[in-house]
């Protein structure tokens, strides 16, 4: 991790302070403090129900919170916003669920966002749009509709319409929990060529070797709350709490595919 | 190869069981004593070709009248539609309205409402309320018919997923973006099929007018009918009607077969 020096001094793009939410009576998400620095990669692990998603719903501003702050470059932020469509373009998300526009070929898929909620030109917006997708491998691409590719190439259209507004931060959850290996390959292969680009990604995965190798730093989620964070070193070779430790333990007897 | 000769054959099957049906109808309703009569008082070819260009000069009428209604149709009750899928509490005067309005004009009788605007309203005498019968039976048709189309509009973005609209949210748009350019093009691609049943369903319904005095083709059909005591000019009607309604009808089934298709292959 050669560049973990520079960024440790690097001021903080997103910022989560005490932020909890529930889901009626559930605590979801308990006092949650997580700081992103600038090109900064973390990923979340966690068994299921450990409230990854939901962290990233509500740092995408997608939900509300129900205690805490969010902060972004600074400024506060929250999901009541009047201008929280404007944050949202600040922020990228990509869910494993998150379906292509299916009326609209890649190209538009990607042009979309920036032309409407950017009001950029036409030209302007598909110049940004083809630039994007054949940083992803797929500028042969641009003319099919969604329902004509791959799991793995319509994945990484959505990270490229995610990119497309130019965020801040790039949200991640599972985005490959429904390939196939090779398809996951294809996909985590252009993450990581985004994390090398110097991309901010906080990244909800399943994919330890994965999050052991991308991460700049991970964050192990029980019951809503961050157990331990550290480095990928720290983390998965020498784990200080118990809870961290039966987790991995259990991963590492199972495989990561039964946790799903 | 072998599967075109089995569709040839099946199609000669059908052909033949369909005449032989239609032959053994024909030689029952013939036996029957009064045909004669019954054919004389409907099926009379002379009335039939006298009629035939009074009628059809008045279907120009109805005509007039649905592509009219259709045109006005489209874009009201789609804001109806849309004013019943607000969600912000600001709004919900809007939705309310929007829910009261279809209810009670889907729940009416169309003939009810004809009689009752068509008459009713006139009476009034409101000034500058235009009294002609052709716009009452216009906005009753227009009414009418916007409250079963907003519900076909409905039911289309409803259709649509919401995480379509969510994954637009999520990219910065806003909620009228999301609708304009993500949920409604999918939405109205699937509520052709249905809108144009409906279509029908108020082609054929332009006959109802005729109790306002608009001589369409079923007034135009009953003055002759009175003329000659004879129903002929009846069956004209029906014919004109079946010419305009039969070609939608089969153009509905081949899109929403298409349609089903399209969905079961994962297509777009
Ligand atoms: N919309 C919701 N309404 C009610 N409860 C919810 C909702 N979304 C999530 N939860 C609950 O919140 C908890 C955390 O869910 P979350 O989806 O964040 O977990 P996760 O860590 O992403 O799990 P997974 O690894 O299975 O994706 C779970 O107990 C879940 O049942
Ligand atoms: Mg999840």
């Amino acid at each position: 991790m050669a560049r973990t020096t520079t960024k440790q001094a690097a001021e903080p793009v997103l910022e989560l302070r005490g932020v909890s939410k529930r889901y009626g009576r559930a605590l979801v998400l308990d006092k949650i403090d997580l700081t992103l620095a600038e090109h900064e990669v973390v990923c979340l692990i966690g068994a299921s129900g450990s409230g990854k998603s939901t962290l990233l719903r509500c740092a995408d501003l997608l939900e509300p919170i129900d205690a805490g702050s969010i902060t972004l470059e600074g400024r506060a932020v929250s999901a009541d916003d009047r201008d929280a469509d404007a944050t949202r373009r600040q922020l990228g998300i990509v869910f494993q669920g998150f379906s292509l526009f299916p009326h609209l070929t890649a190209l538009e898929n990607v042009a979309l966002a920036p032309r409407v909620a950017l009001g950029l030109t036409a030209a302007a917006a598909e110049k940004r749009a083809r630039a994007l997708l054949k940083q992803l491998g797929l500028a042969a691409k641009a003319n099919a509709y969604p329902d004509s590719l791959s799991g793995g190439q319509q994945q990484r259209v959505a990270i490229a319409r995610a990119l497309a507004t130019e965020p801040k931060v790039l949200l991640l959850d599972e985005i490959t929990s429904a390939l196939d290996p090779v398809l996951v390959a294809e996909v985590l292969e252009a993450l990581r060529a985004l994390a090398k680009g110097g991309a901010t990604m906080l990244i909800a995965t399943h994919e330890m070797a994965f999050a052991a190798d991308v991460a700049d730093r991970i964050c192990y989620l029980e019951g809503g709350r961050i157990i331990e964070h550290g480095t990928p070193g720290q983390i998965f070779g020498a784990p200080r709490d118990a809870r961290t430790r039966a987790f991995l333990k259990r991963v590492r007897s199972v495989g990561a595919s039964a946790l799903r | 190869m072998t599967a075109a000769r089995s569709a040839r054959k099946g199609t000669l099957v059908a052909v033949i069981s369909t005449l032989v049906v239609a032959t053994l109808l024909a030689i029952a309703i013939g036996s029957s004593p009064s045909w004669p009569v019954v054919q004389k008082a409907f099926f009379d070819g002379t009335y039939f070709s006298t009629s035939l260009p009074d009628v059809i000069d008045a279907f120009f009428i109805n005509i007039q009248l649905f592509v009219l209604a259709e045109m006005l149709i489209l874009p009201i009750g789609l804001l109806i539609a849309l004013a019943r899928s607000v969600t912000s509490p600001a709004l919900a005067p809007l939705r309310i309205f929007a829910t009261i309005y279809t209810d009670f004009f889907r729940g009416v009788p169309s003939i009810l409402l004809i009689y009752v605007l068509g008459f009713g309203v006139p009476a009034l005498r409101l000034p500058g309320v235009p009294s002609e019968p052709f716009f009452w039976a216009l906005v009753t048709l227009v009414l009418i018919y916007s409250a079963y189309v907003s519900e076909v509009y409905r039911a289309g973005i409803e259709s649509i997923h919401p995480s379509q609209e969510r994954a637009a949210r999520a990219l910065g748009l806003s909620r009228l973006q999301a609708l304009r350019y993500v949920v409604l093009p999918q939405a109205l691609r699937r509520v052709v099929p249905p809108l144009l049943n409906d279509f029908i369903g108020l082609q054929k319904d332009t006959a109802l007018v005729s109790i306002l005095g608009v001589v369409e083709a079923f007034k135009q059909a009953q003055i002759l009918k009175s003329a000659n005591f004879n129903f002929t000019p009846l069956m004209t009607t029906a014919l004109i009607f079946l010419v305009i309604t039969i070609p939608m009808t089969r153009l509905v089934d081949r899109l929403a077969a298409k349609d089903r298709a399209a969905q079961q292959g994962g297509a777009r």
